[in-house]
């Protein structure tokens, strides 16, 4: 007797375990020297995103980027009696702590905008918080089309005036890798995703422009996000014989299935969107990862002049993490913001007075970024609708196909 | 056809994972009654063990991918995890041994985030290794992973092939370690009766520490297949890797070494046919767990003490 209630509360505490573990934030402290003259006043732009956990090599990149963007602006002294400093927080990929996050830079009244989140998922819980407290929030790799327009997409409503992205989103993302199997001759496609927000749109969209296009979507699977053996859903795919898989997901499942994927035997390619296009998808899935595809937003980083000159700058300031997938977005997304700053900072008496005006001021935002133009249109989405199809060759991802969506 | 095989293949080498680290739940809970819930991270900590070895072969052969590795690093595995399992054991549960039962419990939770945390922090400071913050991918040795194998048409990937023969090993030592041997026979004397035991002159400390140490080798063992199989481990791999060894522990009948063979396989089994024979909605690889867990409280509704019930006389 006494050993099935030790199990019944061990089964109890076990849950409970469970449950804390998604709490608790770490903050970074904000990179900042020391106070310029003492005529400067400080203004704080603050970063969500993940600086920890699995996806912590996308955060960093961003937190870095964005930081590079901050010494920027202060060395060429763009907004004169005004220092910019970071404010880093941390978001572990979960919404909860993304939510704490938001709420704490919120009640910094040196706070006038925020570059996040990573995940679409964190991002819903982010967006009010911020929204109420009149800062904005400028998203460089958002991708979930509902965040701007609202639930319904066929009648797009913007939901918050604050929320701004500088990447394209599913909606052109999913079809856009939809057009370039179709074209390329594929008919017979699976798609999978991890039923994450942003896995399953992207997975959606693509399933149903490839429909649309005239191709056949052959098998439509999900697997849970902590998911590390593939081979069910795997063997499942093989009985169709697609010619590609489609995974709506990141990296750090879609690599493993990729090299799962060609050890059972089913050497066809598998693509994925930007949240799979970095190293490290190589690095897990292996040396059978050649042929394997992503999408990304944008052009190519180095086919840019702009873009160049960020990867050098981003180089020679000496971060120990690479600026991976999103970095040069958010390095847009924090000028973007300085941009607006610029005109809302000299006038206003201290940065919190400053947040109403440097909302407004977004909309009028445009220059030529490190991804391409920079620019919002009314729902405060990227004008930019540019995305390019990477492929593995050599262990290392080449740009294919740079386009639009047609 | 091909299917259905592929689908047991599956099931039984998912299974067999599961087993290897059960038995570890299982050895300790027959003796100490404790429910060791950083069992879990002992599996993690053996596939670590096993992939630092191999680096640190690396470096005097330049990152050797032959066979040989293999038995090098799950020597390697085995030695840390034990070693871990052992000062866990001194330090954290042997103050506790005669504390309320909820103590000990509490600690092995506090160990298992503690130890998760030790190798995300810790393992990418160490020179020369790699960041493990992230999945880490493990190294692909000759022979033992690559192309599946061509079995009369039927495709098996390798890790199959490694995970279910280690069961069968691990299996068949076991047997002969718990039956065959003066300390086996200990062993079961203490989770017979623990006091009269000490009064026959079995040192009852001694059996405890080989206890767990049996139990973290086995796990080792599982975490390099793990690796093996699945071609990554990560910091968080131990937590539901230990969740579900401890339900197939507890739907064989905690306690009992058989009992944990056949409640893995049967869990892994579970898992892989759900997954691709139930139609419709509730299908699909997503509801795997589901259907896993339905079965369990069914099992324990019906069988409370589970499919092989306790071969050890309980105490309570």
């Amino acid at each position: 007797m006494r050993n099935k209630k030790l199990l019944g509360g061990a089964v109890a505490l076990l849950s409970a375990s469970m449950l804390f573990a998604g709490c608790g934030s770490r903050s970074e402290p904000a990179a900042s020297g020391s106070a310029g003259g003492a005529a400067t006043k400080v203004a704080k732009i603050g970063v969500i995103a993940p600086l920890t956990g699995d996806l912590s090599v996308m955060g960093l990149g961003i937190k870095n980027s964005v930081d590079l963007a901050i010494r920027q602006a202060n060395e060429s002294n763009a907004i004169p009696g005004w220092k910019l400093e970071l404010a880093a927080e941390d978001d572990t990929a979960t919404p909860d702590v993304g939510a704490n996050a938001a709420t704490k830079l919120a009640a910094d009244k040196d706070v006038v905008g925020v570059v996040g989140t990573l995940n679409s998922g964190v991002a819903q819980s982010v967006q009010p918080i911020l929204n109420s407290a009149n800062i904005v929030m400028v998203s460089p790799a958002n991708t979930s089309p509902n965040l701007t327009q609202g639930a319904d997409l066929a009648n797009p409503k913007r939901t918050y005036p604050n929320y701004f992205r500088v990447c394209t989103t599913d909606s052109i993302q999913g079809p856009f890798a939809a057009q370039y199997l179709f074209e390329s001759g594929v008919k017979k496609l699976a798609v999978v995703n991890d039923k994450k927000p942003y896995g399953q749109g992207l997975a959606e969209a693509v399933a149903t422009k490839f429909k649309e296009l005239g191709g056949e979507v052959v098998s439509n699977q999900t697997v849970n996000k902590d998911d590390d053996d593939f081979s069910t859903v795997i063997d499942l795919m093989k009985a169709k014989n697609p010619e590609v898989v489609y995974f709506g997901t990141e990296f750090q499942l879609a690599g493993p299935m990729s090299k799962q994927m060609k050890d059972k035997g089913l050497a066809v390619p598998l693509m994925g969107g930007d949240g799979i296009f970095d190293q490290k998808f190589v690095d897990l899935a292996g040396a059978k990862s050649n042929g394997d595809l992503a999408t990304s937003v944008g052009a190519p980083i180095e086919s840019l002049a702009s873009g160049k000159s960020f990867v050098e700058a981003y180089k020679a300031a000496g971060f120990s993490d690479g600026f991976s997938a999103y970095g040069a977005y958010a390095y847009d997304a924090a000028n973007a913001i300085i941009a607006s700053l610029k005109k809302s900072l000299p006038s206003a008496s201290d940065a919190s007075s400053a947040r109403q005006a440097t909302i407004d001021g977004m909309a009028a935002v445009s220059f030529d970024g490190a991804t391409g133009k920079v620019g919002f249109d009314e729902f405060g989405d990227a004008i930019t609708k540019t995305l390019t199809v990477y492929e593995v060759q050599e262990l290392k991802w080449v740009a294919k196909k740079t386009g639009e969506l047609k | 056809m091909a299917f259905f095989i592929d689908q047991l293949l599956n099931g039984l080498s998912l299974g067999a994972l599961y087993a290897l680290i059960a038995v570890g739940y299982t050895v300790v809970y027959g003796i100490v009654q404790l429910i060791n819930f950083a069992h879990g991270e002992i599996f993690m900590i053996g596939a670590f063990g096993a992939l630092s070895t191999w680096i640190v072969l690396g470096w005097a052969t330049g990152g050797s991918t032959a066979w040989w590795n293999m038995p090098l690093m799950l020597v390697g595995g085995m030695l840390v995890a034990v070693l871990t399992a052992v000062v866990m054991e001194r330090f954290a549960y042997r103050p506790l041994r005669n504390a309320p039962r909820l103590a000990p419990l509490i600690t092995a939770i506090g160990i298992s985030i503690f130890l998760q945390e030790f190798i995300r922090l810790f393992y990418g400071e160490i020179p020369g290794f790699p960041d493990a913050k992230a999945a880490i991918p493990f190294p692909q040795i000759e022979f033992f992973t690559g192309d599946a194998v061509d079995v009369g048409g039927q495709l098996i990937n390798r890790g199959t092939f490694f995970i279910i023969a280690a069961l069968v090993v691990c299996w068949a030592f076991l047997w002969w370690f718990v039956n065959k041997t003066a300390t086996g026979r200990a062993m079961q004397a203490v989770s017979q009766d623990p006091d009269t035991s000490r009064l026959m002159g079995i040192d009852v400390d001694r059996i405890i520490v080989i206890a767990f140490a049996v139990g973290a080798a086995l796990a080792a063992i599982a975490g390099v297949a793990h690796g093996v199989r699945f071609g990554n481990i990560d910091f968080k791999m131990g937590f539901l890797a230990g969740l579900k060894a401890f339900t197939a522990a507890v739907l064989g009948g905690i306690g009992n070494i058989n009992g944990a063979v056949v409640g893995g396989l049967t869990l892994g089994l579970v898992e892989s046919m759900a997954a691709s024979y139930i139609p419709g909605q509730f299908g699909g690889a997503a509801w795997k767990d589901v259907w896993a867990f339905v079965l369990l409280i069914l099992i324990l509704v019906f069988r409370p003490q589970g499919l092989l019930g306790a071969k050890v006389v309980d105490r309570a």
